[in-house]
């Protein structure tokens, strides 16, 4: 590539730079991202910020301001003292899905660096919260800050009034509970009268597609009037069965407080905050590396960044992007840099050069020359787990020498089930989709029954999948959480399904908020 | 684009996250402390540092699949020579092929740094200088500001807002300067009677009340120069506590390094401790052979002397020290004495007689610590007690200011140092 030597219109030279130089970069990489890829973001909020606010940062999971409990403690601790021994660097950036949306950018970056930055977080990122059907579904981007802001208040307000560790009791419980704390599906909609009126009327034309008159002859079989036994009614009553296991106590426990509800009502909001963010982790850094890619490319090509930049922004997204083998030492799971970008990569040589083989595995897409329109199509249609399953091509299985291998406790060895050939891809392809499967990595708990006129005796079912049961410990201690929380006995049967073998946990409350 | 810059604002926005998680740890961080305080150099023992405390105790359980059993699918890059059908060796338990989901709560110890303060608290916790508040001396007044009432001039930032206010409030009352309201409901009288045509006189009479008002407004002013007050300050003597320690050792032939090492680690916690409870804290050292001087604190710890010991000729440089420059109704005295028990014998007499009528009586705490070998390279079975010792057990009754207690090695140190001064209910310190 030929860099024309245009000192005019450089962004910036060295390393150094100072507000004016960022904010130039900022306007040189708002002009291709918006304007040549043509990306869809919230109004960024860029703030510089040193380390030592970067480790404030992290320890309340990245957001401007949240409420205090001893866990965000022990990760900053924990972080600083990774960070101070050498261990561990700190992230160059972290972005918010808020609107604005905040990027904050660490000081030490150099200019190119600040460069690569802003174009990974305030425009990849931020195009990905904007657009994605499951942020748009789940988060509230213009909320959030003042809920966080709400939610600090409120527990301090709790602290003031009912000591620190009555609060800090309750933040326990609801914290070890905050995985079952989430609504997978959403509510029903109200609609208003327009699509009401539509939906009718199609359902009466599909009825009167489908008629004939014969149906009416058919002799009608003496209805089933199954009658509901009390334990249907009652767990009709209670909307059970229920896996939100934190809503199911904020609005029915019957021995919780209004504080207590409320502040195991944001923690409920704020894993529920979060559940996006942990569906779509590769996506969400595939389309960020990408996007910081192509303005990177482009900014070089047309000379707004000097060649020894360029070097320095190729080393650090290499470093980004590398993908150590399964024998590797350095091996920690799949990076979820390396197989976004590379998938969206692929997704765009299969827009633009197609082989004969991407043609008959995607005959949608395959040559059809708009790699951007089809990316910002999946990065708001997709998450993780749909992603793999229609757009992981072989081409990348076998770049990446992708192989599945199963473990089944029952056998002595691990066996090898597919790996990157013919009769491998779509295997890989559906063991990849289930690896990102957040819904199958958070156990099937659900609360079943309760009779709060009787015992009011909490029974839970966790249905289990592939044999795999609970970590005995840890549940021992949430169920005894959670006896606190509801205040009286809980169960917890693991169970198969019917007829198979099942174990039972049990808690009595020892210490019930009262 | 406008870009903020945070670098100024303040950090430590996790303090109150910190604090809580060391209260929350709080037995097992000041267990970790005093572990760790046992390894360290004495120059260190002042500093925050790492500890490390069972990851159990600070657990937050989650609802998780278990790491082991069942069916599992891995899926890992990098194929090189496997194909369909291959079966791996299981690899010994965890690791190994298990990398697809790396987020198991595998650790067993939770390890962190602490600062300088938390460590000291933590270390020092409990403890309390016995008869603190019965005996305390105030010593030389420092000056302190103190308010004192108001005054006409001064220094902006110290303008009284409330206090000019009021001021003008009343001067405003006096004057009678017409509030906006009142010349508003004049103003709107005056419309009213020239909508309505009323008659000439009044409204002429109106008009010029109107305008008398408003010469009145504008001549009296919201504030005045003589309205603005300042917040006055006077400066008041004011006594500060203040301590003085002297730390006395024996530094004749028999105290080799070991035994030095030992003294020096006492004498290195009790300056930590008083300076934690005292704004002012001086150290004297007082080394004796048969002869004593007030030495600097690298000779008193590094120099090697000879001679024979005696005793008292410490005992005698620290009251001519303190007579010197330690009035007792300014300054609380501390002293340590660190010794391996020999004494002249014939000294015996005049140091016990010393301590009793002169120095005890000045001190707030008399501390003698003996230091010795380690029990394996004593010789002698049931070790009688040192000269001193037995000098020293004479005098020792619950109504003195003064403990004494036996060290063999540097893991003694810190439990002996307690039981020293540990918060008691009542404070009876006898000898062991």
């Amino acid at each position: 590539m030929k860099i024309k030597p245009a000192k005019n219109k450089l962004l910036f030279e060295g390393a150094d730079w100072n507000f004016e130089t960022l904010a130039r970069i900022y306007d040189g990489v708002a002009e291709i991202g918006l304007g040549e890829l043509g990306l869809d973001i919230y109004r960024p909020r860029i703030e510089v910020i040193t380390s030592e606010q970067m480790l404030d940062a992290y320890a309340s999971t990245g957001m401007p301001l949240f409420y205090r409990h001893w866990s965000f403690g022990k990760q900053f601790v924990r972080n600083e003292t990774l960070y101070r021994k050498g261990w561990q660097g700190l992230a160059y950036e972290i972005v918010i899905n808020s609107n604005p949306c905040v990027v904050y950018l660490l000081e030490e970056n150099t200019a190119t660096m600040q460069t690569l930055v802003l174009a990974h977080a305030a425009f990849g990122h931020n195009h990905f919260f904007k657009n994605n059907y499951v942020f748009q579904q789940w988060t509230d981007a213009d909320g959030i800050l003042d809920y966080l802001a709400f939610a600090k208040n409120y527990i301090a307000e709790c602290e003031d009034r009912y000591g620190v560790s009555e609060v800090e009791r309750v933040l326990d419980a609801a914290h070890a509970l905050q995985n079952q704390g989430i609504h997978r599906y959403p509510g029903k909609r109200t609609i208003d009268l327009r699509s009401e009126e539509k939906r009718e009327r199609e359902r009466r034309e599909h009825g009167e597609r489908l008629f004939n008159d014969l149906w009416r002859t058919v002799p009608e079989q003496g209805k089933k009037t199954k009658k509901r036994s009390e334990r249907d009614r009652r767990r009709a009553l209670l909307g059970l069965p229920e896996e939100n296991i934190l809503y199911f106590l904020e609005k029915t426990s019957p021995r919780l407080k209004p504080w207590q509800r409320e502040v195991i009502r944001i923690v409920r909001h704020i894993a529920q905050y979060f559940y996006p963010q942990r569906q779509t982790k590769m996506m969400n850094e595939g389309c960020a590396t990408y996007t910081h890619y192509e303005i990177m490319q482009r900014l070089v090509d047309r000379g707004q960044i000097t060649e020894g930049a360029y070097f320095e922004f190729l080393h650090s997204h290499t470093n980004v992007v590398a993908q150590p083998n399964f024998d590797d030492r350095r091996y920690y799971g799949l990076n979820p840099y390396a197989l976004g970008f590379a998938m969206m990569k692929d997704v765009e040589r299969i827009c633009v050069s197609p082989q004969a083989e991407d043609r008959q595995w995607f005959p949608d897409i395959a040559g059809n020359g708009d790699p951007m329109g089809t990316l910002k199509d999946i990065w708001a249609n997709y998450r993780d787990e749909s992603f793999v399953s229609q757009f992981l091509s072989p081409h990348v299985i076998r770049k990446l020498g992708l192989f599945l291998v199963v473990d089944d406790y029952k056998e002595k060895d691990l066996s090898v089930d597919a790996i990157h050939n013919e009769r491998g891809y779509a295997r890989v392809r559906r063991a990849l989709a289930r690896h990102y499967d957040v819904a199958r990595h958070d156990p099937d708990i659900q609360i079943v029954d309760v009779d709060l006129e009787g015992d009011r005796r909490l029974e839970l079912r966790h249905h289990i999948v592939d044999g795999v049961t609970l970590d005995e410990d840890d549940t021992e201690r949430v169920l005894q959480h959670l006896a606190n929380l509801w205040g009286y006995e809980v169960y917890l049967i693991e169970t198969a399904g019917e007829g198979e073998p099942a174990t039972k946990h049990h808690a009595e409350p020892v210490h019930p908020f009262v | 684009m406008h870009i903020i810059d945070r670098r100024r604002d303040a950090s430590g926005k996790s303090l109150g996250n910190r604090q809580r998680f060391i209260r929350r740890a709080r037995a097992l961080v000041r267990h970790a402390v005093r572990e760790a305080s046992k390894d360290r150099k004495i120059t260190d023992t002042g500093r925050g540092g790492e500890v490390t405390v069972p990851a159990d105790g600070v657990r937050e359980p989650s609802l998780r699949r278990a790491a082991k059993g069942g069916m599992r699918e891995y899926l890992l890059p990098g194929n090189k020579n496997y194909i369909e059908g291959d079966t791996i060796e299981r690899p010994p338990s965890g690791g190994g092929a298990g990398g697809a989901s790396a987020n198991g709560e595998g650790e067993d110890e939770f390890r962190f740094v602490l600062s300088d303060d938390e460590f000291i608290d933590l270390f020092l916790e409990d403890l309390e200088l016995p008869d603190l508040a019965k005996r305390q001396v105030m010593g030389e007044e420092k000056s302190q500001p103190r308010r004192a009432g108001y005054r006409s001039s001064g220094p902006p930032s110290q303008l009284s807002v409330p206090r000019t206010m009021r001021n003008s409030l009343s001067r405003r009352i006096a004057l009678r300067r017409p509030k906006p309201d009142e010349i508003a409901a004049l103003e709107d009288r005056l419309k009213e009677l020239e909508d309505a045509g009323a008659d000439e006189d009044e409204i002429l009479s109106l008009r010029a009340e109107l305008e008398r008002q408003g010469l009145r407004a504008r001549a009296i002013p919201f504030i005045d120069p003589v309205d603005v007050r300042y917040r006055r300050y006077e400066s008041v003597p004011k006594p500060v506590a203040q301590a003085v320690m002297f730390c006395l050792m024996d530094v004749s032939g028999s105290m080799d390094e070991h035994l030095k090492d030992l003294a020096k680690r006492f004498f290195s916690l009790l300056y930590l401790f008083l300076s934690r409870r005292y704004r002012y804290v001086e150290v004297v050292f007082i080394r004796h052979t048969h002869e004593a001087k007030e030495v600097d604190e690298e000779t008193f710890f590094h120099s090697r002397e000879t001679g024979g010991t005696v005793v008292s000729t410490a005992l005698e440089e620290m009251i001519r020290v303190q007579a010197d420059r330690f009035p007792a109704n300014a300054w609380n005295i501390y002293a340590a004495q660190a010794s391996d028990g020999d004494n002249l014998p014939i000294d015996n007499e005049k140091t016990v007689a010393l301590l009793k009528t002169v120095i005890l009586p000045l001190c707030q705490y008399y501390a003698y610590i003996e230091v010795g070998r380690e029990p394996e390279e004593r010789r002698r079975g049931g070790e009688p007690p040192s000269t001193l010792w037995r000098a020293y057990d004479l005098i020792q009754s619950p109504q003195i200011p003064m403990a004494m207690r036996k060290v063999r090695d540097r893991r003694d140190i810190y439990p002996v140092f307690r039981e020293l001064f540990e918060r008691k209910s009542h404070a009876a310190s006898t000898g062991a």
